[in-house]
């Protein structure tokens, strides 16, 4: 028991690799602060603007969320990172994380937005239209708070797996909060700062797993 | 134009290399498959197993998928493969990868049946009992098969989502089709091999986005 302790649970080894870790936890969150945004301004551009009555845009969008969908986040972090070089579109791994991340994010929150939109009544968008209000004004003031209120559980949800998918920056040699912790393991040849950063990664999603399961448990299914 | 076509669709340099993509998809096919045989049947037998109320069990079955669910699967691979052989648990690079990703997909998928399960109405559950089946005859015969039906369309696009994370099996160096084609591009120094191996995963994963789709407008508008 005290050796399975002193290799998975190391405290000495732990204070020895903490302000790695703590660097490695600060770059995972800069990641998320950059990617979550983005991601969702984007996928909310794409959702909404399937709206379009131009047919050719409708399926280029589609197009865009299917694929998007389809190809793994790494395959395309890889591909953007050491693919695109060959075409002198050299990008730091920074760079091409947040791009690949919200290539992938991005398509991902236009279907749950587009859910949300298509859960508004047509009649909602039709109401806001004849008190005077323009196209544009009740998409955003009228249509969209209330879809966006209809997929909130799955929005926190998605959030959480974009989060999490910014361990994948690690292939690319960023020092994110996984990064961080196996170059630490190589210095002290001890499983200690991967349990640590595992830990970390838990006691940051938890609280808002918990919360989802709450929110689509106590919602009605239709 | 022709650095484009040069350096991402050079198919003629990769003739050497095809036997070597091609056995790279057969093991992301294959990975895929037992991830999704695997976590499946788990996540069901968990919310099965959940149905009955047992507190001490509860708790812990919650604690399992909340874990699971938490922490990123690359984790969950690197911890697999470099912290368990301190255990004494040596797991090749496809053991650990495809193990860690059927646990997350039992998670997920626990949730989604569980869901579907507790979304039956009342009266299912009296209707099967006052026809004398016990609790679990009418968990299996009556409450079951809706709840399956429900969990169809959200937990083939969570088994597409966790699939694609057989890729992060080549971090730990298995030979998988992204492990394979960008050692192929490291090799012949073009990006072609990458292109390939993209359009490899484009073949196999759309067909699944799309018939998501589809099973999503199905379930909507059963008539249509």
């Amino acid at each position: 028991m005290s050796d399975f302790i002193e290799t998975f649970f190391n405290l000495g080894v732990l204070a020895q690799v903490w302000p790695l870790l703590a660097q490695g936890l600060w770059m995972t969150l800069l990641l998320a602060l950059a990617c979550v945004p983005l991601s969702m301004a984007l996928g909310l551009v794409v959702a909404v603007a399937q709206d379009t009555p131009r047919r050719w845009l409708r399926m280029l969008l589609v197009a865009y969320v299917d694929v998007l969908r389809a190809i793994p986040p790494l395959v395309l972090l890889i591909f953007i990172f050491f693919g695109l070089p060959f075409l002198g579109l050299k990008l730091d791994e920074m760079s091409a994380a947040v791009l690949a991340l919200v290539l992938n994010g991005s398509s991902y929150f236009a279907e749950i937005f587009r859910a949300g939109l298509e859960a508004v009544g047509k009649g909602q968008r039709e109401a806001a239209r004849s008190t005077g209000l323009t196209q544009l004004q009740s998409m955003s003031y009228v249509v969209i708070p209330q879809g966006l209120r209809a997929v909130l559980p799955d929005i926190i949800s998605n959030t959480v797996e974009l989060v999490k998918q910014t361990s994948i920056a690690s292939a690319v040699a960023l020092q994110e909060l996984l990064r961080s912790a196996q170059l630490a393991q190589g210095v002290v040849y001890n499983p200690t700062p991967l349990v640590a950063a595992a830990l970390i990664y838990f006691l940051l999603f938890w609280p808002f797993v918990r919360l989802v399961s709450r929110l689509q448990h106590g919602a009605p299914h239709g | 134009m022709d650095k484009i076509v040069h350096y991402f669709f050079n198919f003629g340099l990769l003739a050497d290399y095809w036997p070597d993509i091609l056995r790279g998809f057969a093991l992301t096919v294959e990975m895929s498959a037992l991830t999704v045989l695997i976590g499946v049947p788990l996540g069901l037998a968990l919310a099965l197993a959940r149905a009955y109320g047992v507190r001490p069990l509860n708790w812990l079955i919650v604690f399992y998928i909340d874990f699971f669910r938490s922490i990123p699967q690359l984790v969950l691979i690197v911890l697999a493969y470099f912290a368990l052989p301190s255990l004494g648990l040596v797991m090749s690079p496809v053991a650990a990868t495809v193990g860690a990703l059927a646990m997350v997909l039992s998670a997920f998928a626990e949730e989604i049946f569980w869901a579907g399960l507790t979304a039956a109405p009342k009266g299912q559950w009296e209707a099967g009992r006052s026809t004398g089946l016990g609790f679990t005859q009418t968990l299996i015969w009556i409450i079951l098969p809706q709840a399956v039906r429900m969990s169809i369309p959200p937990l083939t696009n969570r088994a597409i989502g966790i699939s694609k994370g057989t890729t992060l099996g080549s971090v730990v160096a298995a030979p998988e089709l992204l492990n394979v084609t960008s050692s192929i591009q490291s090799n012949v120094a073009n990006p072609t091999a990458l292109m390939a191996g993209a359009l490899l995963f484009l073949a196999l994963f759309l067909p699944f986005v799309r018939f998501t789709r589809w099973l999503e407008r199905a379930v909507a508008h059963p008539r249509s």
